[in-house]
């Protein structure tokens, strides 16, 4: 299964890996717009999808499932916008933003990883 | 029987296009009217006084049929309605309980207008498809189905011969015949009544949706007052509606994102704290059965106690462990995680005409297994699942027949009734057998099932006047007021609770106020004046969810952390604000709490208006029956004499030492029929009401419904 995964103690907080997210998903440069977000404080926390699956069954529509790589996808034709796996999230890492009807998550694609000048995140298989 | 046949019978009466229009801010400003007797097909304009006198809904209902009735219809008159309507809020996905369909009309119960809130996704779909508010007037001629396409924008009435009637099978056959696909049922939903709706007074209607992952059409029900049996009485066999492309923003709202960060709240809650508090999800309302019981107030052998040894047996991991599927979302509309909805799948039926199948049953909800369950004496989890599943396909109601059913088993023990007056049925307590052959007769229109079905208020009158009852002792324990029977809770020890059921608008159902637990076991609210004012903020903050189209449930059957340093917990505040935030997110007005509860009185004292209008809805009708009240018999009496007796002397000043049981219920009952007076001048005072039960001018005037057809109605009655 391919997923993202953390070392938070090299999180030096830049916030690289948000803007990377939300200009892939969102064509802006807009953290509240990222599927993974960096909170700061005495320890840097990440909190980020580990593709666990909790919301594919959360989901009254059907709109989520699990690709052959392990990766959970949103079918935003599907999705009616409930915000239950937003809310229902264990990592809380199911995102949504008002400008939008459909939540977000991520889908490990990497990009993140590649902007992060640490090697706080990476993708595991 | 094959699909395409019965679409292929079928014979088009009306077709009427309209143009699918837009929603603003929660409303689509135009209701649909539709009349049987003629097949007219018309909209009807929204006005802004009506949005802001009558909100929607429930409210929307109410003045539609005010409009359409005269203080002499009968429910079975051609110009009775029944009305559906969503409400502002309906409809949005983001906050749990944001589906329901309100549906009122003239009551063959009570005669006066019945209320109910009902899942399922009509009344969304409905208001999608363009409609805030959906009249049905007049009688078709044969069967028919009434059909809303919100995509394309047409409506048609068509004559339905060779459908079903039963609502299991009618909401798969008709979600079938209007799917395009297996993934297309999903923007279905159909009506349904039943078989026993035709021959009862009790009958209901069944509101659909499609379960994706069982791949039944779920049946959600309007219960309460008969609506079902006018339903059919009307000739309508079902009513369907088509709408693709549910989002969360079709409301138009004013500000989604104040209705987003409510609901994500809510889910956050639900997830949290949900498996530590109510098990909704888990269990559905059945997580109290044991409750009730342990505190007494689980209705058991038609109301004399409120506890049973056996109550184990149906207790609600009984229900969990055993029957009902677990972890399926059981929401009744899209974003409901409280997802009560609960299921026994596979369920194999042992009686009736679908002896042997194997069927999905909707719930038990708790009113349906304390009602055919504890109600009757009957503790099997099997019989409740199997008679919850033919009361919901025969169309009658689960809470007015598990009250007749023990009102008929005390008759039949006290020898009122016997064999053969119930044509052979030994109607004892426990007697699950007799009780479903009784169901079977009411879906069949045949022997003391069609007796039974006309409902407690027309048994007492029957056993009086054919069979010599008592009229006093029928009067004493029969549990119905205004001629709706009660719902499940056992009042006795609540005076506020006795009023809570008492001082209603459509007659004893538990929706307007639950105040048990306040009153009986926190005792928060001890004097007359605190119990008026719950019997005036609940009642009003809970006719506000069926304005709005919404559910009481994710009120207060999930707490949320802040309650807990809360002013007011009982009124949950930090859920109270949620409201008004998702209310003033859609609509863009800005009301505050307050103004929420003056939204409701406005509501509240038209119907109660309305009801002075069919001759109902003053003190007289207040009265409720003594069994609610105290104990009536002596067995009651004396398997609880310990906190009789010290009542008597605490409360009554009376010593019980060397009484007879008789002088002391009647020392008793003396002073609780005192208290319960006191209780309703209270309330009276507290809701701006003459001493009659009538709304004072004044108080109209206060809330802004001094409107000329109601000062019309109460001028005289100052």
């Amino acid at each position: 299964m391919k997923r993202l995964d953390k070392n938070e103690e090299l999180c030096i907080a830049c916030h690289a890996c948000e803007e990377v997210c939300s200009k892939a998903f969102f064509k802006e440069s807009n953290l509240e717009k990222a599927c993974l977000r960096i909170i700061e404080g005495e320890k840097v926390k990440i909190i980020n999808c580990t593709q666990c699956g909790v919301c594919i069954d959360i989901c009254p529509v059907e709109a989520l499932s699990r690709g052959s790589n392990g990766v959970v996808r949103i079918n935003k034709k599907d999705c009616v916008g409930c915000l239950m796996c937003v809310g229902f999230c264990p990592e809380e890492a199911f995102f949504q933003h008002d400008d939008h009807v459909e939540p977000f998550k991520c889908i490990a694609c990497g990009l993140c990883v590649k902007a992060c000048p640490t090697d706080a995140i990476f993708i595991k298989q | 029987m094959n699909i395409e046949n019965m679409k292929n019978s079928h014979k088009l009466l009306k077709k009427y296009d309209y143009k699918l229009g837009t929603i603003d801010k929660g409303y689509t400003n135009r209701t649909l009217y539709i009349n049987l007797d003629n097949n007219t097909i018309k909209s009807k304009a929204v006005t802004e006084e009506m949005k802001e006198k009558f909100i929607g809904g429930k409210g929307f209902g109410l003045k539609l049929l005010w409009d359409a009735v005269k203080p002499t219809t009968k429910w079975d008159d051609p110009e009775n309605q029944i009305v559906i309507a969503s409400g502002p809020v309906g409809g949005i996905t983001q906050y749990p309980g944001a589906g329901k369909s309100l549906v009122v009309s003239i009551s063959p119960l009570t005669g006066i207008v019945i209320d109910s809130n009902v899942g399922g996704y009509f009344g969304p779909y409905l208001k999608f498809s363009g409609w805030d508010a959906l009249e049905i007037q007049g009688k078709a001629d044969k069967d028919v189905i009434i059909a809303i396409d919100g995509n394309t924008g047409n409506v048609r009435i068509e004559e339905a011969p060779l459908e079903a009637v039963d609502g299991h099978v009618l909401g798969e056959q008709l979600t079938e015949m209007y799917a395009d696909s297996e993934k297309d049922k999903r923007h279905i939903s159909v009506v349904t009544a039943g078989t026993a709706a035709e021959h009862t007074l009790i009958g209901l209607l069944n509101f659909t949706f499609y379960d994706i992952r069982r791949k039944v059409a779920r049946l959600k029900q309007a219960g309460r007052g008969g609506i079902g049996t006018v339903f059919r009485n009307k000739n309508i066999k079902a009513l369907v509606v088509k709408f693709s492309g549910v989002k969360s923003d079709l409301n138009n709202p004013h500000d989604i994102g104040l209705i987003n960060r409510a609901g994500i709240r809510l889910h956050k809650e639900i997830r949290k704290f949900d498996d530590n508090q109510c098990r909704m999800r888990q269990v559905g309302t059945a997580n109290i059965i044991e409750i009730m019981d342990e505190y007494d107030l689980l209705p058991t052998h038609n109301y004399k106690f409120g506890s049973h040894p056996d109550t184990y047996k149906i207790a609600s991991n009984v229900f969990r462990d055993k029957y009902l599927t677990q972890d399926k979302p059981d929401g009744c509309w899209y974003g409901c995680s409280m997802s009560c909805a609960k299921a026994a799948d596979k369920f194999e039926l042992k009686t009736g005409k679908y002896k042997g199948d194997l069927v999905t049953v909707d719930g038990p909800e708790y009113e349906t297994a304390a009602g055919v369950g504890a109600n009757c004496g009957i503790f099997d989890p099997e019989y409740i699942l199997e008679n919850n599943f033919y009361c919901d396909t025969y169309g009658v109601d689960t809470i007015s027949f598990g009250t007749l059913v023990a009102f008929v088993m005390e008759c039949y023990e006290n020898g009122i009734i016997n064999k053969d007056i119930t044509g052979g049925l030994e109607l004892n307590f426990g007697n699950g057998e007799a009780a479903m052959e009784l169901l079977h007769q009411m879906s069949r229109g045949e022997g003391f099932g069609k007796i039974a079905g006309q409902g407690v208020r027309r048994m007492k009158k029957i056993f009086v006047e054919k069979y010599g009852a008592d009229p006093e002792f029928l009067h004493d324990i029969g549990m119905e007021q205004k001629g709706l029977e009660f719902s499940e809770y056992l009042p006795k020890e609540s005076l506020a609770q006795q009023g809570g059921y008492g001082l209603t608008n459509k007659g004893p159902q538990h929706d307007e106020a639950w105040l048990i637990f306040m009153d009986m076991v926190n005792n928060q609210i001890p004097t007359f004046e605190d119990k008026a004012e719950a019997l005036h903020y609940f009642p009003m903050f809970r006719t506000w969810f069926g304005l709005c189209g919404l559910c009481k449930l994710p009120w207060n059957d999930i707490v949320p952390e802040s309650n807990i340093s809360a002013k007011e917990p009982a009124k949950i505040p930090e859920h109270v604000q949620n409201y008004v935030d998702i209310f003033n997110g859609v609509t863009g007005r800005n009301i505050d709490k307050e103004e929420l509860i003056v939204q409701s009185e406005r509501v509240y004292n038209f119907q109660r208006i309305f009801n002075i209008r069919m001759g109902v809805g003053r003190r007289v009708h207040d009265a409720v029956p003594y069994r609610s009240v105290g104990p009536v018999t002596v067995e009651e009496y004396e398997s609880r004499s310990e906190r009789y007796d010290k009542q008597l002397i605490e409360d009554v000043g009376y010593n019980p030492e060397g009484k007879s049981t008789e002088e002391k219920i009647k020392v008793m009952r003396e002073y609780r029929e005192d208290q319960y007076e006191q209780l309703i001048d209270a309330v009276y005072k507290r809701r701006g009401w003459t001493m009659d039960g009538v709304p004072k001018v004044e108080k109209l005037k206060e809330i802004g419904m001094d409107l000329p057809q109601l000062i019309e109605v109460i001028k005289d009655l100052q």
